[in-house]
C-alpha cells in the first residue's frame, strides 16, 4: 500500500512538472533593452535604421506582419488584415481589414488610413521621403472600396508582393493626422498598437506601456517595456550580464556571448541564428586587371570559406558559409549544391590551385599588388578585411588595405576609383527581390559598385521577381546565383552574418530570425517570474 | 689666489681638458642615471626597430587559424592574437612603425614649428602678430581633434598619421621656439649680419636657427613621445595605421579589448611597449633638457 | 594695466573667428555628408539621390558655402546655435546632456593632478637627486607615458578578475545619486588625473627648484629655517604661478579631449559627441562644439594672462 502512494506521489510530481514547463504567458512586467542607436525621427517610412524598430515599432501595427514564430522570418501572416485574396492574375490583391481596431486616441481605423499610410509610403507628395518607395514600383494604384477593404492594384505580377506588405517599417498611421500635417508622424506617435506612448527622453530611453484597449485579446502580456539608448556595446553587454537589462535585440559578438553565459549560467537563454546581413566584396569591373573574369574568380577561389568560418565565428559576427539567401530560408541553395560554386569548394588547395593557374593564364604576375578599399567599422569589417588580405596573400596576391571612415566611405566608392572594395548588404526581410536588387547592372542600380552590365543577370532577376510559382522561381534564383559567384564572379559573398542574441531566461515568446527589424513589435513576449 | 701661467701653453693646458666623447658620456650617466636608463631603453627600440626581420621568430602578417587566441607558451612566448599571429612578432615589427611615425611627425612638426617661430620672431610686428594669431588659432583645438580632422580629410595610413600628428605639434614648438628666438634676436651678430647685407632666409636658418637649437632638439624628444603616443591613440580609434601592419597602438584595438578577460596578453604587452618607448623617450628629454639648460622652463 | 586687458580681448577675436573659419572650411573639405552617413548607414539599397537632396535642401545644405556661414555666424552672434543635423534638437539640448558629465570629469581630473603634483613636486625639489626625486620622477613619467586608454582598460581589467565588480554604466548625475555617481566617474578620473599630474610635478620641482636657489633661501635653509620661509606668501607664489598655468590650461583641454577615455570607459560625454558628430557630419553640431572647446580655452589663456600681467608688471609692457 505504502509503495502505491509513494508511485502515485511520483506521478502526480512528474504530472505537476510536466504542467509548469508547459508553461502560460504570464501578464505583467516591464521588459527593459538597451538599443545602441537612437532614431533621427519617428517616421517609420522614411527611416532606415534599427534604432526606429526597436524603440517605436511596439507602438503600431502594420497591415500584414512575419509570423513572429517562425525561425526563417519570412511567412505572411494576418495583422491589421486578418485575411487576404489574390485576384487570378495576380494583379490585384484585397484585404480584408479587422473590425474595431482602435487607434490609442480611442478612434478607430479603417480602410482609409491604410490608404492613406501607403499612399505616403508609394506615392510621396514632394518634399516627403519614402525610403522603399522603389520597392513598390510595381503597384500602380491603391484603393479602399470600403471601411474595412484595401484593394492593391499592381502593374505586372510580382512574387515578393505579399512580403512587402508585412514590412516591419510600413507603420499604419491616422488619415486624418497625415490630412493635416504629412510630416506630423516625424515628430509625434499614434498607432495602433499593442503598447501607448509614455515618454521619450533624449539620450536616455523611450518608454512604452501596455494598450489595455489593443485588438488582440489578452496581448500584450507585457505591462510596459523601457528602451534605454546606449550606444556602447560594453555598456550594453554590462546591462545583460548584471541583470539591469533582460535583452538586446540587435546582436552581441561571440565574445560578448561568451562573457555574459560565463557570468550567468542558466540565467541566460543564448539564441542564434544566421543574420539577413553580409559583407561583399566588390570587385571594379572599370579597372584592370579586374574586368578578366579570370582574375575575378581567382579572387573567390583563393578563399577558404569553410575554414573561415570555423575560426572567425569565434571572434566575429559571422559564421555561416552562403550563396545570395541566408540558409535556413526558403530560396536558400542547399549545401551540396553551393559547394560546387567557385569559391566553395571543400578541397582548399585544389581550389587555389585553380586561382593561381587562372591569375597565371590572365598575366598576372606573381606578388601583383592591389588596394583593398575597406570601411571604417571595427565589427566585422575589420576581421573579414584582415581574412581576405590573408587568404589573397595565400595565392600571391599583394594586397594592401585602405580603411575609409564610415561617412565618406560611398563618396569615395561612388566615384569609381577603388579597385576591390568591401560592400555591405542587410536586409529587413530575407526576399530574393530585395536581396539580389543589389548585383543588376550599374545602369540600373547605381548602387552597385561593381560598375558592369550583365544582361543575362537583370533578365534573370526579372523573370524570378515574377515567377510566381515557387519552384520555377528557385531554379531562376539557382541560376542567378551561380553566374554572379561563380562563371563571372561579379561580386563575392564573405561569410553570413551571425545574428547571437543570448538574454535573460525570464523572456519568453520571442523567437529570433535572421533580421533584426522582425518581430519587435513585443505582443507576444511575456516575463517568466 | 690667483696662479700667473709662464707661457701661452701653460695657459692652455692650465684650462679644464676638452671632453671626449667617451667621457662626456660617462659623466651623463653618472649625473643623471636616469636619463642613461632613458638613453638606454631609446637605444633598444632603435636596434629592435633595424633589426627586427633577424629578431622577429615568426611573420607578423603570417595567421594560424588552429592557434587563435593561444596563451603564452614555448611556441609563442608572449602568446598569438585572434588571427593566430605572434604577439612577440607583432611587437618587435611595432616597434618600427612606432619610431617610424614618431620619428617622422616630430621631425616634421619641430622643423616647422622651429622655422615658422624663429621667422616669426625675427621679422617682427605685423607678420608676428598674424602668425601668432594662426598659431593660436591651432591651439584652441584640442590635440585629439586637429588629428581627427586631418584623418577624415586626409584618409587613414602611415603617411597620413605622420602628417595628422605633426600639425598639432607646429603651433606648440614655434610657440616655444618663438620665444627663445627673441632673445636671440637681440644678440649683436644678428645686427651685424644684417647690416652685412645678408638675405633674410640666410640669417633665419644660418644665424638664428642653430642658436635655438637647445630647445628645439628638447621639444623634439618630448614630441616623439607625444607623437607615439598619439599614433597609438589614433590606430586604437581606428583612425591611424591600418591591419594587417603590426602597429602597438592597433594591437591594443578590437579583439585585444573584447577578450581582455579571456585573453589578457593580447592587452598588456602591446601597452607595456607603447608605455616603455614613450618612457625612455620622456626621460631621456628630460634630463637632456636638465644638462643644456637647467633654467629653461619650457612646456 | 587696463590697455593690457583691452589688447589681450583684441587679440581674442582674430583668433576666435579663424578657428570658426577652420572648423568651416576643414568640416566641409572631408567627404561625404550628413545625409550619406543617415541613408546610406545600413545599406540604403532603394534609396536615391533624389531622395537625399530633399533631405539635404531641408537642412540647408544647398545654399552656397558663404551663405552657409554667415547663417551660422549670425546665428553666434544671438547665441543661437542652431539645430543638430543629425537628430534635429537644438544644440544647446545635446550639449546640455553631456556637459555636466564632461565638466565633473575635468574637475575630477584636475583635482586628482593637482593633488599629485603639487607635494610630489615639491618633495622632488627638496629632495632634488637623491633616490626620493628619482622615484618621484619615475613615477610620473610613467604617468605621461601610458596611454590612457591603457590604463583604463587595465583598472576595468583588475577590477573584474580581482574584485568582481564593473563601474556603472549609465551616468547618474551627482546631485541624483553622488555615491553612484562616483562609483562611475572615479576610475576615469584617476587614470586622466595621473596622466595630466606628470606635466604639472615636473613644472612644479622646476619651480621649486628655482626659488629654492634664490639666496635668501639658502641662507635660510643654512640657518635652518627655510621649511616656513619657503611656505610663505612671496616664494610660493612665484612657485605656483607657472604651475597653476599648466593646471589651467589642461583643465581648459580635458573638456573636449578625453575621446580615447570616454570611450573605454564607456562615458557619454562632449569627447565622445564630438567624435560622433564628426563621423556623422553633423556640421552644426561640430562647429558648435569646436566654438565651445576653443572660447573656453580662449578665456582660460586669457584669465591666465591677466594674472601673470597683474603679479608681473613686466609683463605689461611688452
Amino acid at each position: 500500500m505504502r509503495r502505491l502512494v509513494h508511485w502515485l506521489a511520483l506521478v502526480a510530481s512528474a504530472m505537476l512538472t510536466l504542467a509548469a514547463t508547459a508553461q502560460a504567458p504570464r501578464s505583467g512586467g516591464e521588459l527593459i533593452f538597451p538599443v545602441p542607436s537612437e532614431p533621427p525621427s519617428y517616421d517609420g517610412h522614411r527611416e532606415e535604421t534599427f534604432g526606429l524598430i526597436h524603440p517605436v515599432a511596439p507602438f503600431y501595427n502594420t497591415l500584414l506582419r512575419v509570423d513572429p514564430n517562425d525561425p526563417a522570418g519570412t511567412k505572411p501572416v494576418p495583422s491589421l488584415a486578418e485575411s487576404w485574396t489574390a485576384s487570378p492574375d495576380g494583379l490585384t490583391f484585397t484585404f480584408k481589414l479587422r473590425q474595431g481596431v482602435k487607434f490609442h486616441d480611442g478612434s478607430e481605423m479603417t480602410s482609409k488610413d491604410v490608404k492613406a499610410s501607403y499612399d505616403k509610403i508609394i506615392f510621396p507628395p514632394a518634399g516627403v521621403g519614402s525610403t522603399r518607395k522603389g520597392q513598390y514600383a510595381l503597384v500602380a494604384a491603391v484603393e479602399a472600396p470600403d471601411a474595412y477593404t484595401v484593394r492593391f492594384r499592381l502593374k505586372g505580377p510580382s512574387a515578393s508582393f505579399l512580403l512587402s506588405i508585412a514590412s516591419p517599417w510600413n507603420f499604419i498611421y491616422k488619415a486624418d493626422l497625415l490630412a493635416k500635417d504629412i510630416h506630423w508622424y516625424e515628430k509625434n506617435i499614434m498607432g495602433t498598437g499593442p503598447f501607448t506612448f509614455v515618454e521619450h527622453v533624449k539620450g536616455s530611453h523611450v518608454v512604452g506601456k501596455k494598450n489595455p484597449n489593443y485588438w488582440d485579446k489578452g496581448k500584450p502580456y507585457l505591462d510596459g517595456y523601457r528602451a534605454i539608448f546606449m550606444r556602447d556595446s560594453g555598456a550594453q553587454v554590462a546591462a545583460v550580464r548584471g541583470e539591469r537589462a533582460h535583452i538586446q535585440f540587435r546582436g552581441f559578438s561571440p565574445a560578448e556571448r561568451d562573457s555574459i553565459v560565463a557570468t550567468l549560467g542558466n540565467k541566460v537563454t543564448v539564441q542564434e541564428s544566421p543574420w539577413d546581413c553580409v559583407l561583399l566584396v566588390a570587385i571594379n569591373h572599370t579597372k584592370k586587371p579586374f574586368d578578366d573574369k579570370r582574375v575575378r574568380r581567382a579572387l573567390t577561389l583563393a578563399i577558404d570559406r569553410h575554414e573561415g568560418s570555423k575560426a572567425l565565428s569565434k571572434i566575429a559576427i559571422v559564421k555561416a558559409v552562403a550563396g545570395v539567401q541566408v540558409p535556413g530560408t526558403p530560396f536558400a541553395t542547399p549545401p551540396e549544391e553551393l559547394n560546387q560554386l567557385a569559391g566553395y569548394w571543400p578541397d582548399i588547395e585544389k581550389s587555389r590551385a585553380e586561382a593561381r593557374r587562372l591569375l597565371k593564364e590572365a598575366g598576372v604576375p606573381d606578388g601583383f599588388q592591389f588596394t583593398f578599399t575597406n570601411r571604417g567599422i571595427p565589427m566585422p569589417y575589420e576581421p573579414l578585411g584582415v581574412w581576405l588580405i590573408d587568404q589573397w596573400r595565400k595565392v600571391g596576391l599583394n594586397v594592401k588595405q585602405e580603411v575609409i571612415e564610415a561617412a565618406s566611405f560611398y563618396s569615395v566608392l561612388r566615384k569609381g576609383d577603388a579597385q576591390v572594395n568591401m560592400d555591405f548588404q542587410c536586409g529587413y526581410i530575407v526576399e530574393p527581390d530585395l536581396d539580389l536588387y543589389k548585383f543588376l547592372s550599374t545602369e540600373r542600380n547605381p548602387a552597385n559598385y561593381g560598375y558592369y552590365q550583365d544582361p543575362v543577370l537583370d533578365d534573370l532577376y526579372d523573370r524570378q521577381s515574377r515567377a510566381t510559382n515557387v519552384e520555377e522561381r528557385k531554379k531562376l534564383i539557382r541560376q542567378f546565383e551561380k553566374r554572379l559567384l561563380d562563371d563571372e564572379a561579379h561580386y563575392l559573398m564573405t561569410l553570413q552574418w551571425h545574428r547571437i542574441i543570448p538574454h535573460s531566461a525570464k523572456v519568453k515568446g520571442w523567437t529570433i530570425t535572421p533580421s533584426h527589424y522582425l518581430n519587435n513589435t513585443l505582443d507576444t513576449v511575456w516575463l517568466e517570474q | 689666489m690667483a696662479v700667473t701661467p709662464r707661457t701661452v701653453e701653460e695657459l692652455t693646458r692650465a684650462e679644464a681638458p676638452r671632453p671626449g666623447w667617451a667621457s662626456a658620456v660617462r659623466d651623463f650617466v653618472r649625473q643623471r642615471p636616469l636619463g642613461a636608463i632613458g638613453a638606454l631603453i631609446v637605444v633598444v627600440m632603435v636596434v629592435t626597430a633595424s633589426t627586427a626581420g633577424f629578431l622577429a621568430p615568426y611573420d607578423p602578417l603570417e595567421t594560424d587559424y588552429a592557434a587563435m587566441l593561444g596563451a603564452p607558451d614555448a611556441r609563442h612566448w608572449l602568446g598569438t592574437d585572434a588571427f593566430g599571429r605572434d604577439v612577440l612578432s607583432r611587437l618587435i615589427y611595432g616597434s618600427r612603425t612606432a619610431l617610424m611615425v614618431g620619428l617622422g611627425a616630430s621631425l616634421i612638426g619641430t622643423v616647422f614649428g622651429a622655422v615658422i617661430g624663429v621667422s616669426s620672431a625675427y621679422f617682427g610686428g605685423r607678420v608676428d602678430l598674424v602668425v601668432q594669431r594662426v598659431m593660436d588659432v591651432f591651439f584652441a583645438f584640442p590635440v585629439i581633434i586637429l588629428a581627427l580632422a586631418v584623418v577624415a580629410i586626409l584618409g587613414t595610413g602611415a603617411q597620413n598619421v605622420i602628417l595628422a600628428i605633426a600639425v598639432p605639434m607646429v603651433p606648440r614648438c614655434a610657440r616655444v621656439v618663438r620665444s627663445s628666438a627673441l632673445a636671440v634676436r637681440e644678440m649683436p651678430y644678428v645686427d651685424a649680419a644684417r647690416a652685412a647685407g645678408f638675405g633674410h632666409r640666410r640669417i633665419i636658418l644660418r644665424h638664428m636657427l642653430p642658436n635655438v637649437m637647445a630647445p628645439i632638439l628638447i621639444m623634439m624628444t618630448a614630441f616623439l613621445g607625444e607623437a607615439i603616443l598619439l599614433e597609438a591613440s589614433l590606430s586604437f580609434l581606428g583612425l591611424g595605421v591600418q591591419e594587417p601592419i603590426a602597429a602597438w597602438g592597433l594591437m591594443l584595438r578590437g579583439a585585444a579589448v573584447q577578450f581582455a578577460e579571456s585573453a589578457p596578453w593580447m592587452a598588456i604587452f602591446p601597452g607595456l611597449a607603447i608605455s616603455l618607448g614613450v618612457f625612455g623617450f620622456n626621460l631621456f628629454g628630460d634630463s637632456l633638457r636638465d644638462a643644456l639648460d637647467p633654467r629653461l622652463r619650457t612646456q | 594695466m587696463a590697455s593690457y586687458i583691452l589688447k589681450r580681448l583684441l587679440a581674442i577675436i582674430p583668433t576666435f573667428l579663424g578657428v570658426a573659419v577652420l572648423i568651416f572650411l576643414l568640416l566641409r573639405v572631408v567627404p561625404g555628408d550628413v545625409v550619406e552617413a543617415r541613408y546610406m548607414g545600413e545599406g540604403g539599397q532603394f534609396q536615391s539621390q533624389d531622395q537625399m537632396q530633399i533631405e539635404r535642401k531641408k537642412l540647408g545644405l544647398d545654399q552656397p558655402l558663404w551663405k552657409q556661414f554667415v547663417d551660422w555666424m549670425s546665428g553666434l552672434a544671438r547665441l543661437d546655435f542652431g539645430l543638430s543635423m543629425w537628430t534635429g534638437a537644438p544644440i544647446t539640448e545635446e550639449i546640455k546632456l553631456r556637459f555636466a558629465l564632461s565638466l565633473q570629469l575635468a574637475l575630477m581630473a584636475t583635482a586628482v593632478a593637482t593633488l599629485l603634483a603639487i607635494p610630489l613636486g615639491i618633495l622632488a625639489a627638496v629632495k632634488q637627486d637623491t633616490w626620493i626625486d628619482y622615484a618621484v620622477r619615475v613615477f610620473s613619467i610613467a604617468g605621461l607615458a601610458m596611454p590612457s586608454f591603457w590604463l583604463g582598460i587595465l583598472l576595468i581589467l583588475v577590477l573584474l578578475v580581482v574584485f568582481h565588480w564593473l563601474p556603472p554604466m549609465v551616468f547618474t548625475p551627482l546631485w541624483v545619486d553622488p555615491w553612484q555617481n562616483l562609483q562611475q566617474l572615479i576610475w576615469p578620473a584617476l587614470a586622466v588625473g595621473y596622466r595630466y599630474s606628470a606635466v604639472s610635478t615636473r613644472m612644479m620641482r622646476s619651480a621649486m627648484l628655482e626659488v629654492l636657489r634664490e639666496d635668501y633661501i639658502r641662507t635660510a635653509r643654512a640657518k635652518g629655517l627655510w621649511l616656513k620661509l619657503i611656505l610663505s606668501r612671496h616664494a610660493l607664489k612665484n612657485a605656483m604661478l607657472p604651475v597653476l598655468t599648466i593646471i589651467s590650461l589642461e583643465f581648459a583641454f580635458l573638456l573636449g579631449g578625453l575621446v580615447v577615455t570616454e570611450q573605454v570607459f564607456n562615458l557619454n560625454g562632449l569627447g565622445m559627441l564630438f567624435v560622433e558628430s564628426i563621423a556623422r557630419r553633423d556640421y552644426t553640431l561640430t562647429q558648435a562644439l569646436v566654438m565651445l572647446v576653443a572660447t573656453f580655452f580662449l578665456v582660460v589663456n586669457f584669465a591666465v594672462d591677466i594674472a601673470y600681467a597683474w603679479l608681473d608688471p613686466r609683463i605689461r609692457y611688452r
